[in-house]
């Protein structure tokens, strides 16, 4: 459809018919690749994608969030708040960040391992991490274990594969392995499907 | 049709190559620094890319392309469209021969920017169109459209996206490739594209002629939807914030009421100026309209404008009324409070639902980290900032910062940027300070490529003038804050050619400094001896950092602190705002090995040897 006839098309989704993956985390994370990787395998499965990003100055140890939505004719590049379906946290105190974007019942995955911010203050994530666990039904998973057995730079994709243990995207790990192999130069792509694979397992389902 | 996962930028760059530009040039700047990195990326044959050495310079290299009949693009935000706006006025005087188009991002927040300018107000006063994508594939769609304008009026057009255009993604169908125009090649036209009083004189009327052609004619990406014969309220929307209306209009429906909102009329705006029939068909018996924008009021005022003209007794309602935010991105969750007010529905709360205002959130949370960006660790600006810091202790000493990484150098505990204004203006500011306050020592920090594009001037002023400065070139051998674009003192260009590097040192030289010292600015010993004899000597002195960026080359091995040796000083902690380096639960220091870079500051500054290489450290403990 040419975009310039958009204007006559009345909007018939409903909301049942998409899905909304927010990411969130600290810059520097790797938020923008998890959110590409989504992105990528919603399209191969058949789904129209629509989302947003942060980019620019707040990627420098700041808190970022990229928003993902699949499904037909979705208005704003940006989750509504209490309508994200899924919610990657890689960062406990940026889970809480996140909370009001969860809808009832969403899955909600978290990294427990603290980034403490560079301007000192008492923050150690340990409030944070405590909270989420008496008022929701978050699953944390562990950040020193991913780091132990995946690397460094893997939490966002073994976070990837918890979430997609829990049912919570709409395609499958065939479709997620294969936006990776698009989106990674190939030196890291086995890095990168050994974290999702150790996800799925941590996850137990 | 072939559908791609496209960033905003990404569904530009791909509409750009797609309706011909033979010439794409700009200047980095969030957020539309990745449209000219992706068609050089994508670079077909026959597209010439360059980042220029600033807007002004870019805008006039496709000035030349363009008059030549090559269809050309340039690409900045939209502070740079400042810099760029000598050339853009008057290339709208002599006119272009092929298609011009203008990108210039806007960042309502600002998310990443000095100030909140409005392009679209911009273009009315440069008397230019100005074209307002909503979404990626709408951006996609209308560079193709936008070539054919400026070609049709034979002036530059404008293409403003905004941050939620530029950087959102969208499953985007590519328009085909439109056949390549023959370029012409330049005919020197009697002076037609030399500008003299008379021939501007002679080309204003034209020039105004034109808008009020648009004005009648240009309906493209503007349109009315919604009850035409009973409406009583309508809402005008424009640019990302058309789709908040629409989101806020689903939340609507779903909260029962869909009746109210089939019952309003809605005008999307996609282009400044619009045809005036369409805001007159919009506007035909309503009481009231309410307008959703971001920046400036320019649909709302050109709405209150319509009403004058065609006698019309209608409210407007918008930013002059305070329903919308005088600053910021419109959100959907305010959106839905506007429209609910703006229609008389309960906040939008179905009320028979039990639905209340508020978060549903069962406790007090607790307090939430604050975290403002920062210099990234192993950053060679930290050790510069560090060095001049503790060199100017006790000495009345002004930072004046610039645009670009090193302006988080004024985070604490570095504080040390005690002035921001516009790309180059610290070098300027500082000889000014000087002219004011004599005594204090006035330091100008700038990074290479904010040198290269405004600072030079500031430069050769100062020695001119003979300024009393220090000048601090922050050298990190990239533009890194937007990304790492290449700039004239490296050895590549945007095509990946080889490039004559310009040399920062031989340039300072050549301009006269009165003094110039290199210095590895992780050598802080070094680092603060050039700061303290620079501070005490005399004229246009000018101190080079030259030290990677932390992002162009490769991590070194992380350190790591023996506790046995850490006797809990904080120095490292608490002097240099490493986000790698935090106080453990004992207050000793500790390292996160995933953020360390191992540049090894941190060693310098501590006093008991308590910090090593992390293989040392196993053997240590």
């Amino acid at each position: 459809m040419n975009p310039r006839d958009s204007l006559t098309q009345p909007l018939t989704r409903t909301f049942a018919e998409k899905t909304n993956c927010l990411i969130t985390g600290v810059g520097g994370q790797g938020t923008v690749l998890a959110a590409r990787v989504i992105g990528t395998a919603a399209m191969a499965a058949g789904f129209d994608v629509r989302g947003s990003e942060t980019i620019g100055m707040a990627q420098r140890g700041g808190s970022v969030t990229s928003h993902v939505r699949m499904g037909k004719d979705i208005a704003s590049p940006l989750i509504p708040l209490g309508r994200a379906d899924v919610i990657l946290a890689f960062e406990p105190g940026e889970a809480l960040r996140a909370i009001d974007f969860l809808k009832p019942g969403g899955v909600f995955v978290v990294c427990d391992r603290p980034i403490i911010p560079a301007v000192k203050g008492d923050y150690d994530g340990s409030a944070a991490a405590a909270w989420l666990k008496e008022h929701t039904g978050a699953h944390f998973v562990s950040g020193e274990d991913i780091i132990k057995n995946c690397g460094a730079r893997s939490v966002n994709i073994a976070l990837l594969g918890a979430a997609a243990a829990l049912g919570a995207f709409p395609f499958g790990f065939n479709e997620i392995e294969a936006a990776l192999a698009e989106k990674l130069d190939a030196k890291f792509l086995a890095m990168n499907i050994a974290a999702l694979r150790y996800g799925a397992a941590i996850t137990g389902k | 049709m072939l559908k791609k996962l496209l960033m905003g930028n990404e569904a530009i760059a791909e509409g750009a190559i797609r309706a011909g530009v033979v010439v794409a040039t700009g200047y980095p700047g969030t957020p539309s620094s990745e449209i000219l990195e992706t068609i050089a990326r994508l670079r077909p044959g026959g597209v010439y890319a360059e980042w220029s050495v600033n807007e002004k310079s870019a805008l006039e290299v496709a000035a030349g392309a363009a008059i030549a009949g090559a269809r050309s693009m340039v690409t900045m935000k939209q502070v740079g469209l400042n810099v760029a706006s000598d050339p853009l006025i008057n290339l709208n005087y002599i006119g272009v021969k092929a298609g011009m188009v203008v990108v210039v991002a806007d960042d309502p927040g600002p998310i990443s920017s000095q100030n909140e300018q409005d392009t679209r107000r911009f273009g009315q006063f440069a008397k230019l169109a100005v074209f307002d994508p909503s979404t990626p594939e709408e951006a996609c769609a209308m560079v193709a459209d936008a070539f054919a304008c400026s070609e049709e009026i034979g002036r530059p057009v404008i293409l403003r996206p905004t941050t939620r255009v530029c950087h959102s993604y969208a499953s985007v169908e590519l328009p085909p490739e439109l056949p390549r125009r023959t370029i012409e090649g330049f005919s020197k036209d009697d002076g037609r594209w030399v500008i003299f009083p008379r021939l501007a004189y002679k080309n204003k009327p034209a020039i105004e002629m034109t808008l009020r052609r648009l004005s009648k004619e240009l309906t493209l990406y503007s349109g009315i939807t919604g009850d035409f014969a009973r409406a009583k309220k309508g809402i005008a929307a424009g640019g990302v914030s058309y789709r908040y209306v629409l989101e806020a209009f689903e939340i609507l429906k779903e909260r029962g009421f869909g009746d109210a909102v089939k019952n309003i009329r809605v005008l999307k705006i996609g282009t400044i100026p619009f045809a005036e029939h369409l805001g007159v068909r919009f506007l035909d018996g309503l009481d009231e309209a309410l307008v959703v924008e971001e920046l400036d009021p320019v649909i709302e005022d050109a709405l209150i404008r319509l009403c004058g003209l065609y006698c019309k007794r209608i409210k407007i309602r918008g930013k002059g009324t305070d329903d919308l935010p005088l600053a910021g991105e419109n959100t959907v969750e305010a959106l839905v409070k506007t429209i609910s007010n703006f229609l008389d529905l309960n906040n939008g709360l179905n009320a028979e639902a039990g639905e209340k205002q508020g978060r549903d959130i069962p406790a007090e949370t607790p307090a939430l980290a604050i975290r403002p960006p920062v210099l990234c660790a192993g950053c060679p600006h930290r050790g510069a900032f560090f060095a001049v810091k503790e060199a100017m202790a006790g000495r009345r000493a002004v930072f004046s910062g610039d645009i670009g990484c090193y302006t988080l150098g004024n985070a604490k505990p570095l504080d040390m940027v005690d002035t921001c204004l516009c790309m180059g203006a610290g070098i300027t500011m500082a000889q000014g300070l000087d002219r004011a306050e004599p005594d204090a020592v006035q330091f100008a920090f700038i990074g290479d490529s904010t040198f290269f594009h405004t600072g030079v001037s500031g430069l050769i002023n100062a020695v001119y003038n003979g300024a009393d400065v220090v000048i601090v070139i922050l050298d990190n051998g990239t533009t890194a804050m937007t990304g790492g674009q290449p700039h004239p003192g490296m050895t590549r260009t945007l095509m990946g050619l080889r490039a004559k590097q310009v040399s920062i040192y031989d340039l300072v030289k050549g301009i006269g400094a009165d003094d110039i010292r290199r210095v590895d600015p992780f050598d802080t010993a070094a680092a603060k001896t050039a700061a303290a004899r620079a501070a005490d000597l005399k004229g246009t002195r000018v101190i080079i950092f030259e030290g990677p960026c932390v992002n162009i080359v490769p991590k070194g091995n992380a350190l790591t602190v023996l506790s046995a040796k850490c006797r809990n000083c904080g120095i490292c902690v608490k002097k240099l705002g490493c986000p790698a380096i935090s106080a453990g639960a004992d207050e000793k220091a500790v390292i996160d090995a995933t953020l360390c870079t191992g540049c090894g500051l941190c060693r310098n500054v501590c006093r008991f040897d308590a910090i090593v290489s992390r293989h040392d450290g196993e053997v240590a403990q």
